[in-house]
């Protein structure tokens, strides 16, 4: 049992998953070997005590993908990445030297082609092997779309638990970069989060990604593992260098806060730490919830701060803020203090020069906080 | 009158020996030799046009009238030869009375050039192409080729132009002008400029992101290229599509698409449109190596075969899918084979005049057979992008080797060279021209503005559908989508 704290100034929240070591990240360590979805309630949340020192390395988050990506391939022989141009070390430096360690078999370059990618995938993962999928940007998913939503969700469901491609896990880089344009800077998560069957993954930062990737290629359904791309280079703290996993299907507390809860993922994290911290002058108290897995999501930790706070504040671009707003609404509807609102893009494609006018800013999140909190 | 003699006779002079204007920050680092005097012109419409000009200031302004008709209806004829013929037995004429009225000083300039450019303009030249086409379930076309001194001398000029404006927006991307992504066409010319040569305006061209050099040869001008690629205004696409997205609705230019290989259906559905239409045209749907592999490009090949649609499938084969080699990607790097049921042909894709004659026979082909694919062996010289040194997956040797044999521009200034067509001088003062021009089209657009704030939400929707658009908190701000 180790107990440890994240630099990142996170408070989180113990679980140990059936698969993989035991995530310690501070906190009572509770035993629930025969749970099979590790949610949390906020009755427990706890300050975490003083950690032991682990080994760190102060590394960005592609380094700590790339890392994560070589323990699997350790740990696994039938495991394999595949993808446009992941033998070099891909277009964002991930999957750097894992052909020259584990050879051409295992680390293979695709065609151009990511319904075959992801179909290929699929059937590799059927037959028992881990099947790491890298589609080069999340904007190129679509044609592989059919085959997530048609194929792989529903593999284990139509064959009556015969067959599963629990091993797949499909990596992509997503999200806005300041100069993306059109077909470089889109966020899709929000197509793939109303099909049952698979699950929806994004990390914040580099420890967070480290853990979650390891949690999903380990986990028994296949799972879309998004990657801000605007974090590769510019997200660095202290990963640990052993193996661990954080729990899928958990989210975590940031920060706590009386007045107001906002809930995203990803990059916009970031920008919302900076909205609290501007508003917390002004004497609101934001509760930041990260949701880190979108589909299944944690809805009692949401539904618990909502009951505790009264407001909810969703701001991230997507669609999936929807599903959350119309969730708490159903359950937290006596407890709201106004109405649940949304912070995101606007309703055009993604635009090229247009783009510090479309994306939800820090003080697009203020305004929308005021006016919660205000109403 | 004598002096005013003297002032036209200077001014051919100066105009003959060239003009040596400001370089601009598009050094040339070779020594520049001109010819003093009154030297071979640089182009005989040039000083055609600019000898009447002359004539225009000194003479009466009905004969100015008449010179400006002469000049303009050849050119509104579209400049065949036909039109040229026309109108110099009308400028003949003029000779004729300005002689008997005593100008022969200053015509006899004139006339020598006039006659010089007529006999050898529009002439057929035979030439054969060096590299032999392969053909897949069809015959090849001839290698023997007919083209003309004009018809060379515009591929000079054009693939001149193409090359300094792509340069140029290397240099503005690395001077973060242009941000975004932005794919050079440098080294691929032939194919764009060939492919003109064989087409008219009736012809639908639809291409990947490299996007910029097939833009400018379907009608576009290197003002809108750049202001495109800046984002700014004046662009072809408003400014809202940037490099990967130019349009040119007149010249039947459908783009300029960012996801690989998704712009080949589109080709087979503008195909059967004009078939339709009985328009007459074929649609090249072009696309790279890369996208050769990708299955709706599979998919759109079944359909047009199926339906005998007027559409040749252009593959650009530049040997490399970003860093990709066509050996690791492709089982069968015969991409002019891969239609299977459809013929193909192979061309090197580095000579306008085999691209110009493939594409003729594929038309003809096409317009009653169906599809066609056509594989352009051809080379790009920068990386897949601007963020892409282009030297990690392939050797500076082989870029350099490239360069030096295969280059389409030189291969065309050897054929002008060696048929007497144009001389060194004449050459290099077409080339400065060339980049005068890309550089005064790079400063327009440099001051032109970006786009208006409401842009942000036009061409949504149709306009006038009253759809809205909401801002960020879905409550505050709400446009009307124009």
């Amino acid at each position: 049992m180790v107990r440890r704290r994240f630099s990142f100034g996170l408070v989180s929240r113990l679980s140990s998953p059936i698969y993989g070591r035991s995530p310690c990240s501070g906190g009572i360590w509770t035993p629930c070997l025969g749970q099979k979805r590790s949610f949390m309630t906020a009755k427990d949340l706890v300050e975490s005590e003083e950690p032991e020192k682990k080994v760190t390395n102060r590394i960005n988050m592609f380094s700590a993908i790339n890392q994560a990506l070589h323990t699997v391939l350790d740990s696994d022989p039938k495991s394999y990445v595949f993808g446009e141009d992941v033998g070099f070390g891909g277009v964002f430096r991930c999957t750097t030297a894992l052909r020259d360690k584990f050879g051409r078999h295992r680390v293979f370059n695709t065609p151009l082609c990511e319904q075959a990618i992801v179909g290929f995938g699929i059937g590799l993962a059927s037959m028992g092997n881990r099947a790491i999928a890298e589609i080069q940007f999340a904007d190129y998913i679509f044609p592989a779309l059919d085959q997530i939503v048609n194929e792989a969700a529903k593999y284990r469901y139509r064959s009556g638990n015969l067959f599963n491609c629990g091993g797949l896990t499909v990596r992509a880089p997503y999200g806005a970069v300041g100069h993306g344009g059109h077909y470089h800077s889109q966020s899709p998560e929000a197509f793939f989060c109303h099909v049952p069957g698979i699950k929806v993954v994004i990390p914040r930062s580099p420890s967070q990604a480290k853990g979650l990737l390891l949690a999903s290629i380990r986990d028994p359904n296949p799972v879309v593992f998004f990657e801000p791309k605007w974090l590769y280079r510019l997200a660095v703290e202290e990963v640990p260098v052993d193996d661990y996993t954080l729990p899928l299907s958990s989210a975590e507390v940031m920060r706590k806060g009386s007045d107001i809860t906002l809930v995203g993922w990803g990059a916009q994290l970031a920008i919302m730490e900076e909205a609290c911290d501007e508003v917390s002058k002004l004497g609101i108290s934001c509760e930041l919830i990260d949701l880190r897995t979108l589909i299944p999501w944690d809805k009692e930790l949401v539904e618990d701060s909502v009951n505790k706070t009264g407001r909810l504040l969703a701001p991230v671009t997507g669609g999936f803020g929807a599903e959350i707003a119309a969730s708490i609404t159903n359950s937290c509807f006596l407890r709201l203090q106004a109405p649940v609102s949304r912070v995101c893009g606007l309703d055009t494609p993604f635009p090229l020069v247009f783009e510090p006018f479309y994306m939800p800013t820090k003080n697009k999140i203020v305004d929308a906080i005021k006016a919660s909190v205000n109403f | 009158m004598a002096k005013r003699m003297q002032g036209i006779m200077e001014s051919i002079q100066t105009l003959c020996s060239g003009d040596h204007g400001n370089e601009g920050f598009m050094q040339d680092d070779e020594d520049e030799e001109e010819e003093n005097g009154v030297g071979r012109l640089t182009s005989w419409a040039e000083l055609l046009g600019f000898g009447l000009a002359v004539f225009s200031e000194a003479i009466a302004p009905q004969l100015q009238c008449f010179c400006d008709r002469t000049l303009g209806f050849a050119v509104g004829q579209g400049g065949s030869r036909e039109a040229w013929i026309k109108a110099v037995a009308m400028a003949m004429s003029l000779v004729r009375k300005a002689v008997k009225k005593g100008w022969v000083g200053a015509l006899a300039p004139a006339a020598r050039v006039m006659s010089q450019a007529l006999s050898t303009a529009s002439e057929p030249i035979t030439l054969d192409i060096p590299v032999p086409f392969k053909a897949h379930k069809v015959e090849t076309p001839s290698v023997t080729v007919e083209t003309s001194a004009q018809e060379l001398t515009n591929f000079f000029k054009t693939m001149f132009i193409m090359r300094r404006m792509e340069i140029a927006a290397d240099s503005l991307y690395k001077s973060k002008f242009i941000r975004g992504f932005c794919h050079l066409y440098d080294g691929q010319e032939a194919v764009c400029v060939g492919m003109e040569a064989a087409l008219n305006d009736k012809d639908c061209i639809i291409t990947a992101y490299r996007d910029h050099c097939t833009h400018l040869g379907r009608g576009g001008s290197v003002l809108e290229v750049f202001a495109e690629l800046m984002g700014r205004k004046d662009g072809c696409s408003l400014g809202k599509g940037g490099s990967m997205h130019m349009y040119n609705k007149k010249g039947g230019f459908y783009g300029g698409n960012g996801i690989v290989g998704a712009q080949t259906p589109l080709g087979a559905g503008l195909a059967f449109a004009q078939k339709y239409l009985k328009v007459e045209g074929v649609t090249l749907a072009m696309y790279g190596d890369g996208a050769a592999n990708q299955g709706q490009l599979f998919e759109a090949m079944n359909i047009s075969a199926l339906w005998n649609l007027p559409v040749i499938y252009v593959c650009e084969n530049n040997h490399y899918g970003m860093g990709t080699a066509e050996w690791r990607s492709a089982k069968s790097p015969e991409y002019y084979k891969r239609g299977d049921y459809i013929p193909g042909l192979k061309v090197d894709g580095m000579d306008c005049l085999a691209v110009k004659q493939a594409v003729k026979y594929a038309k003809e082909y096409a317009l009653q057979n169906g599809p066609m694919v056509l594989e352009m062996d051809t080379y790009r010289y920068h990386g897949h992008s601007m963020s892409d040194p282009g030297s990690t997956y392939r050797t500076r040797d082989e870029i350099s080797g490239v360069r030096q044999e295969r280059d389409p521009i030189e291969r065309i200034r050897k054929l002008l060279l060696s048929n007497n067509i144009a001389t060194v001088a004449e050459l290099k003062t077409m080339e400065k021209e060339a980049k005068k021009e890309v550089e005064d089209a790079l400063s327009k657009a440099k001051e032109s503005p970006s786009p208006d704030s409401d842009e942000l939400f036009t061409h949504v929707y149709r306009k006038g559908y009253g759809a809205k658009a909401y801002g960020a908190d879905r409550k505050e701000v709400v446009v009307k989508l124009p």
